[in-house]
């Protein structure tokens, strides 16, 4: 992997002050620039503007799939933008969303569970962007 | 009463042709009232001459009702029952015996069967019998489905209680993991913000905690209420000064409208819950330097206790919503307001234990009013 030495942008969506704080001192910690967003709308608007190297997003948010809309609408935008999903539902729950090969209804790349953990989202990320931070 | 009736399906399995011609014409016509679920139900018969061809045809449409003659020629009416009926309880069985004996009905009943029919019997005997079985499977089937719905409910509750208790706990565990990774340094002042927000989540969950404990308490019913004339204005003031720091820190205009002497035979604790979730509310949705205003009047037979806000209101959808369990209106607005999401719900399920009521009227942007009904 090679080192690219321009700062890399992500959106940052979820409806959580404390998930929003945690999750933009790990990515800055990490050397990225972050682009808040509180909900799927106000991420949509945003990405009429701006196409970020990546994208951060909370499943539930207005709606209780707001998460798998918004990735949804990334992607139709900007097919090749990474979009890491992180919920705690599933650990809630007990229902499960791992990605299936083949059945891609779910349009994010990777689901973190919550608390995402800094080295987890350094790795996902590196991994989906094919550069080290 | 619906006009229309139901149909359900009885099949009478007997070897004897008399019987299967007899029961079909007897039954044809026969309408049965439920007037517990307010329906009307009639009878499709269909008829079977031996256990085989019966069990055959079971898979496709089943019936509701089987008349099942405990003696058949190849597999009998007993086995039938023991074997695949007693599985099947949305089934309701009547056995046919040959002789009134105590030995085969208790048996019959043993095994699943719902009445018993001893030969010969007269028509009147058949229609009575029919008739209480009918009955009996629309009750049941109505308790099946009550139950399906309640299990449903549960599983709703419990899957987004765990979520609500789930998050303030991922919360102070990505602080910690924050902190244990020393990423803004090893000065302790630099995690203020973090250990602050915890406390906070921690104060938001334990609030959770006791709303769940007060819900579960009201909705069962295990509480001992006391019921004793208690000074409506001395609790709405309690419930204001409960809020003093807040609404100072918002910089609220509260007043306190209260007819005097007006007085009303309830529980202590559950009339505080009524103000303080109502009160609190109207505090923290308010905007700076707004109004709370709280109302209590006597009007057409019942205390009338209105709290009025200058918040930034509801639309309509919301306010239809508002009522029900872990229901929290996100906006730009209250999103970092913390609470529970069962404060109105309790409020409601309170109101309804005195026959009273609760509404709310509200314009975006202006302000809500809610409103308390309690019958004197």
């Amino acid at each position: 992997m090679e080192r690219i030495m321009s700062e890399t942008t992500v959106l940052l969506v979820d409806d959580d002050a404390d998930f929003l704080l945690q999750g933009r001192l790990q990515l800055e910690q990490l050397g990225c620039r972050v682009i808040e967003a509180r909900s799927r709308r106000e991420a949509v608007s945003i990405l009429e503007g701006t196409r970020p190297d990546a994208a951060v997003i909370d499943l539930m948010m207005e709606d209780p799939d707001a998460g798998f809309t918004l990735a949804y609408q990334i992607k139709g935008r900007y097919p090749d933008l990474p979009v890491i999903m992180t919920t705690a539902v599933t650990s809630a729950t007990g229902l499960t969303f791992e990605k299936v090969p083949g059945e891609d209804w779910i349009r994010a790349d990777v689901i973190l569970s919550k608390p995402v953990r800094a080295a987890q989202l350094k790795a996902e990320l590196e991994r989906l962007l094919g550069h080290v931070l | 009463m619906s006009s229309e009736p139901e149909t359900l399906r009885l099949a009478v399995v007997d070897d004897e042709l008399g019987i299967r011609l007899g029961v079909t014409s007897i039954l044809s016509d026969v309408t049965v009232e439920i007037p517990e679920v307010g329906s009307r139900v009639r009878l499709q018969v269909s008829s079977w001459a031996d256990g085989e061809s019966f069990l055959a045809a079971l898979d496709g449409t089943a019936p509701q009702v089987v008349l099942l003659d405990s003696k058949l020629p190849g597999i009998g009416g007993m086995e039938i029952l023991e074997g695949t009926l007693s599985g099947r309880p949305e089934v309701v069985t009547i056995m046919i015996t040959a002789y009134a004996t105590l030995e085969s009905a208790v048996r019959a009943t043993k095994l699943g069967a719902y009445d018993f029919l001893a030969k010969p019997f007269t028509p009147e005997e058949l229609r009575v019998t029919v008739r209480k079985a009918i009955h009996h499977h629309v009750l049941a089937a109505q308790a099946r489905r009550l139950m399906e719905e309640n299990r449903r409910v549960r599983f709703q509750f419990i899957s987004v209680l765990a979520h609500e208790l789930k998050s303030p706990i991922n919360a102070v565990d990505g602080y910690l993991d924050l902190i244990r990774n020393r990423l803004l340094g090893d000065e302790l002042a630099a995690y203020g913000d973090m250990i602050e927000r915890s406390s906070l989540r921690i104060g938001g969950m334990r609030k959770l905690i006791n709303d769940l404990l007060d819900l579960t308490r009201i909705e069962s019913g295990q509480r001992v209420r006391t019921l004793e004339p208690l000074e409506l204005a001395e609790l709405a003031r309690a419930a204001l000064e409960g809020q003093e720091t807040a609404s100072r820190a918002l910089d609220l205009a509260v007043t306190l409208e209260a007819e005097p002497g007006l007085t009303l035979q309830a529980d202590r604790m559950e009339l505080e819950m009524i103000l303080n979730n109502l009160v609190s509310n109207a505090v923290k949705y308010n905007r700076p330097g707004g109004r709370v205003t709280v109302r209590l009047a006597r009007r057409d037979g019942a205390v009338e206790l209105e709290v009025a806000d200058t918040g930034w209101g509801l639309s309509r959808d919301e306010a239809d919503r508002l009522f029900s369990d872990f229901v929290r209106i996100k906006n730009d607005h209250t999103r970092d307001i913390p609470g529970s999401g069962l404060g109105l719900s309790l409020v409601k399920k309170l109101c309804a234990l005195y026959g009273g009521s609760v509404t709310v009227e509200s314009e975006p942007t202006v302000g809500s009013t809610f409103r308390v009904r309690l019958p004197l």
